[in-house]
This record gives C-alpha cells, sequence and structure tokens, in this order.
C-alpha cells in the first residue's frame, strides 16, 4: 500500500532531495481474466476504473492502453475545464463534472493543480450576445453560476485583450463562468492512476486489443497484443480509435476522428489569469503556471488519424489569437501537436450499452472531454457496474441516433465540429 | 498539406481549394417509408470512419466547384487517386465496396 502524500511527506522528502519516493502506481502484468477491463488509460479510464473501485466495490479491473499512461488525448489538450453548456442534459453533466473537481485533489491525494481562474467566452455580434444570454440565462436556470459581460466589463478583468471598437471583431461582451478554470492534465491521469492502483486496479501499458471474442451477443474477452484477457464486461474508452475498436465487435457508430491541433509558447511573466475563448475567431487561450500560453482553434475539416493536422490550420489559429491578442504577434510558440478526436452529430458524448451484452462504450467526447474526465468515469463506472445507464448519461445513449433525441451543442462545444 | 488532384479541371491543387464532403457512396434509401427507425438513423449517423483507407468526397471550392471521389488512407494521408462520381463508383465497386 502507497503511503498518502502530505505536507510533512513533501517535506522530508525535500532534505533528502527528493530521492526515496515510491512509484505512483503499480506496473503489472495481465492476469488470465477480470471483472471488468477498461480498453484506455486516458483520464477518462482511469476515472472509470478508480469509480469503479471506490463507489462501486469492483477490485479485479484492468485498465490496458496500447501506448503509455496517460499518452494520447490525455497529454494532449488545453486543460479547460467549464460546465457552462445549453441544454439540461448536457448542462447537468458537465456540472456533476465540474463538482467533482472541485474535491478531487482531496479526493485522489494527489495535487491536480484544478485553478478556477474563470472562463469567458466573447461576443462579437449582436447574435453572439444574444446567444450568450439565452445560455448564461440557462445555466442559472440549472444552478450553474455565469454572468453577462459587456465589453468595458470585459477590459477590466483582461486588460491586454484588443476591445477596439475598430477591429475586425469588435467585442461585445461576453458570457463569465468565475467556477470555470483550468487543470494540470497529467496530474489528472496520475493521479486516477496512482489511486486506482491503491484499490488493487491492474494498469497494463503497452497492450492494444486487437480482436474482441464475442460469444452469442456476449462480449467474452479480448484479444491483445499481450495474449487473451477473459472478461465478460468491457468498457471502452478510446477517445479518437473507438471507431476501430467497435469495428471488431461489429458495431457502427456515429463518429468521425479529426485531428484538433494545439500550441503552447514559450514561457512568460503572468499577463493573463483566466481563460478566453471566442467562437467567432475561433480560437481561445489561457497562460498556464509555468508562463507558457496554451492555445488552441478548431478541427481539421476531414477525418484522419494522423495526430499531426494540417498546417493551413497553424495560421488560422494564429490570425485568432492575434486578432484577440495583438501583444502575443511576437510570441514564439515551443512546441504542437494534434490528438484524434472522435466527433459525434450533435457534439455530445456517447456514454452507452451496446447490442454487446456486456460491452459499453464512453466516447464522442469530440473537442471537449477534459473537462469531464470525473464525471465521465464516474457515470461510466455507474452504468458498468450496474448494466444500467446513470440518471445523467440516459440521454447520452446510442439510441438517440435512431430515435431522433440528439442533444445538440455544436453553440457550446467552444469548437466548430 | 496534401495535393488534390480534380478530375474535372484535370489539375492538381492544393488541399485548401478543396472542401471535404465525407464518406462517399452511402446508398440513399430507396424506399424511405419502409425503413425502421434503426435503418433511418444507420444511414443519417453511423458512418465507417476507418484507420487506413477510406473512398471519400470533396468538392473544388475555389475551382470548379464539382465534387468528385478520392481514395485516401487516413492514417497517413496517401491518396490513392481521384475519379468522377460515376468513374469512381466503378472503381469502389471493383474492390468490392471495402474501405
Amino acid at each position: 500500500m502507497r503511503k498518502d502524500y502530505s505536507s510533512w511527506s513533501l517535506f522530508t522528502k525535500g532534505l533528502r532531495h527528493n530521492e526515496g519516493w515510491d512509484p505512483a502506481w503499480r506496473s503489472a502484468e495481465p492476469k488470465p481474466s477480470y471483472d471488468v477491463v477498461i480498453v484506455g488509460a486516458g483520464g477518462h479510464g482511469l476515472a472509470t476504473a478508480y469509480y469503479l473501485a471506490k463507489d462501486h466495490g469492483v477490485r479485479n479491473i484492468a485498465v490496458i492502453e496500447k501506448g503509455y499512461l496517460g499518452g494520447g488525448n490525455t497529454a494532449r489538450n488545453t486543460t479547460i475545464v467549464r460546465s457552462n453548456y445549453l441544454w439540461d442534459e448536457a448542462a447537468l453533466l458537465y456540472e456533476h463534472a465540474l463538482k467533482l473537481w472541485e474535491g478531487l485533489t482531496e479526493d485522489l491525494n494527489f495535487n491536480v493543480m484544478f485553478s478556477q481562474r474563470g472562463v469567458f467566452n466573447l461576443g462579437h455580434t449582436l447574435q453572439d450576445m444574444r446567444d450568450i444570454e439565452r445560455r448564461v440565462n440557462a445555466n442559472n436556470l440549472n444552478g450553474i453560476d455565469a454572468l453577462v459581460l459587456d465589453a468595458a466589463e470585459v477590459k477590466s478583468r483582461i486588460p491586454i485583450l484588443n476591445t477596439a471598437k475598430t477591429a475586425r471583431f469588435p467585442v461585445l461582451g461576453a458570457s463569465f463562468q468565475p467556477r470555470g478554470g483550468i487543470a494540470r492534465h497529467d496530474a489528472v491521469a496520475w493521479g486516477f492512476a496512482r489511486a486506482a492502483s491503491k484499490y488493487g486496479v491492474d494498469i497494463i501499458e503497452n497492450c492494444e486489443v486487437t480482436g474482441m471474442d464475442i460469444a452469442n451477443g456476449r462480449i467474452v474477452g479480448l484479444e491483445t497484443t499481450r495474449g487473451t484477457i477473459k472478461s465478460e464486461r468491457v468498457g471502452c474508452v478510446a477517445s479518437g480509435h473507438s471507431s476501430v475498436l467497435a469495428k471488431m465487435a461489429g458495431i457502427r457508430m456515429p463518429i468521425e476522428s479529426h485531428p484538433l491541433q494545439a500550441f503552447v509558447s514559450e514561457s512568460m511573466k503572468p499577463v493573463l489569469d483566466t481563460v478566453v475563448m471566442s467562437n467567432a475567431v475561433h480560437g481561445y487561450a489561457s497562460q498556464s503556471d509555468k508562463g507558457e500560453l496554451v492555445i488552441g482553434a478548431g478541427i481539421d475539416h476531414y477525418t484522419s488519424y494522423t495526430q499531426r493536422g494540417s498546417p493551413h490550420i497553424i495560421e488560422h489559429t494564429a490570425a485568432a489569437i492575434i486578432e484577440l491578442f495583438p501583444m502575443f504577434s511576437r510570441v514564439r510558440m515551443n512546441r504542437q501537436w494534434g490528438g484524434i478526436v472522435d466527433t459525434t452529430p450533435d457534439a455530445c458524448p456517447i456514454i452507452s450499452k451496446t447490442k454487446v451484452k456486456g460491452l459499453y462504450f464512453n466516447c464522442g467526447w469530440g473537442t471537449g472531454g477534459f473537462k469531464a474526465t470525473p464525471g465521465s468515469g464516474n457515470v461510466f463506472a455507474y452504468t458498468i457496474a450496474k448494466d444500467e445507464a446513470h440518471p445523467l448519461n440516459r440521454a447520452f445513449d446510442l439510441a438517440r441516433f435512431s430515435t431522433g433525441h440528439l442533444i445538440d451543442e455544436h453553440g457550446a462545444a467552444g469548437v466548430a465540429h | 498539406m496534401f495535393v488534390l488532384f480534380c478530375p474535372h479541371c484535370g489539375e492538381k491543387r492544393e488541399e485548401e481549394e478543396f472542401g471535404y464532403g465525407g464518406e462517399a457512396f452511402i446508398p440513399r434509401p430507396s424506399k424511405p417509408e419502409t425503413l425502421d427507425d434503426d435503418a433511418w438513423g444507420d444511414y443519417l449517423f453511423m458512418r465507417k470512419n476507418p484507420k487506413g483507407w477510406h473512398w471519400e468526397m470533396w468538392s473544388h471550392n475555389t475551382g470548379c466547384r464539382k465534387f468528385f471521389v478520392v481514395k485516401r488512407n487516413t492514417a497517413t494521408n496517401a491518396i490513392a487517386g481521384s475519379w468522377t462520381l460515376s468513374d469512381g463508383r466503378k472503381a469502389y465497386d471493383a474492390e468490392g465496396g471495402a474501405t
């Protein structure tokens, strides 16, 4: 059993030049069978395993990962957390996640560096402002904190923002969610891994699923690059590669995979103490605790698994950020990456049972999955443990693509897709 | 960045000239009134989304504005060829409609 972190352990290990820390989680070899196997050791998959163990008493769990832990989209996102979605179904799901974020560092005994620095969504036209007012009112009716600010108020909160009336896309105002913010994406994966490992969850890296064993309409095991693993309950949380997994089970998905690029600048002194997003110029930025600007924009328009994206998207992103913050025009970018996001027709996730008994999918988070990490794992664990939807993910069933009960969140998704 | 060949204009141009039109050759149901909700939902929303070779439509937005068919590998962006819709259909069928 690993010891809890405490100020005393930090102090004493600090005196010894930080030598002698235990590994944060156990590296495990695959056992022949498990009660539940989670495919994908990203934030959502690890959170699912953690809540399965903690809330539902399932102990014999494996999380298998084709690469390394937290090396997929968890390591390639822009770390923004918010819950200001328009429709009740989405707003309640993301608010559930935000409430878990607020206690996550204590719950996991791991500092996920959750910083509630607020999130602004800018409006540049009268229609933008009407949409913002509608969404803020909807948020308030759902008990979610949100405000409408005018241009002068936005300028007073973000002095470096260009609010000139002569701008090509002048800032008319913004919605503001004070409880939104950012978290340290790697720490989220590591914290969930450590906490799950404490409950005995096996975390198996470099283990790619190559096939699914299905008998009489029920999943009985997985073929992997490290042998056959038997399990009658499998949860797939593989982000951009969900279609690849679904195909192994003979299931069609309403998903298209696209690269989503992001950028991190050189470190600089603090200039931006909040998160700024704009749907109209189509970019968003925040500043990390290290001083880097973390910048993102839209997806590549065609489907692709290339994990790099197209160069002209870089130009588009830079143009959007310089429109908002002209002073960033001389900032150098240190790195760029493209993560593969699985987009759905209604910009909402799929958390669902499938026609194969015992096989569950949690996917389709598109461009905004990071913010949902603890909530997604929490409700998915419930769905797997009880073989039925949690009240908060009932609306996110695959069935909505035949009943027509879509949840159109393109406006609140933040990035067009 | 990749370069696409427009079979209508007979020219190779940069991808930014083109618009992506999604998966090619999704058969429109001939008798929609006989479909159940699952089959109709499948037609509207379900996609192959393969990691590998993909038959897809593109339109030459800043050129002739016509649609054509491309076979592209989604894992590498390698392009096997472009065809007009009717020629592409023949090549697609010759492969057995596989992606």
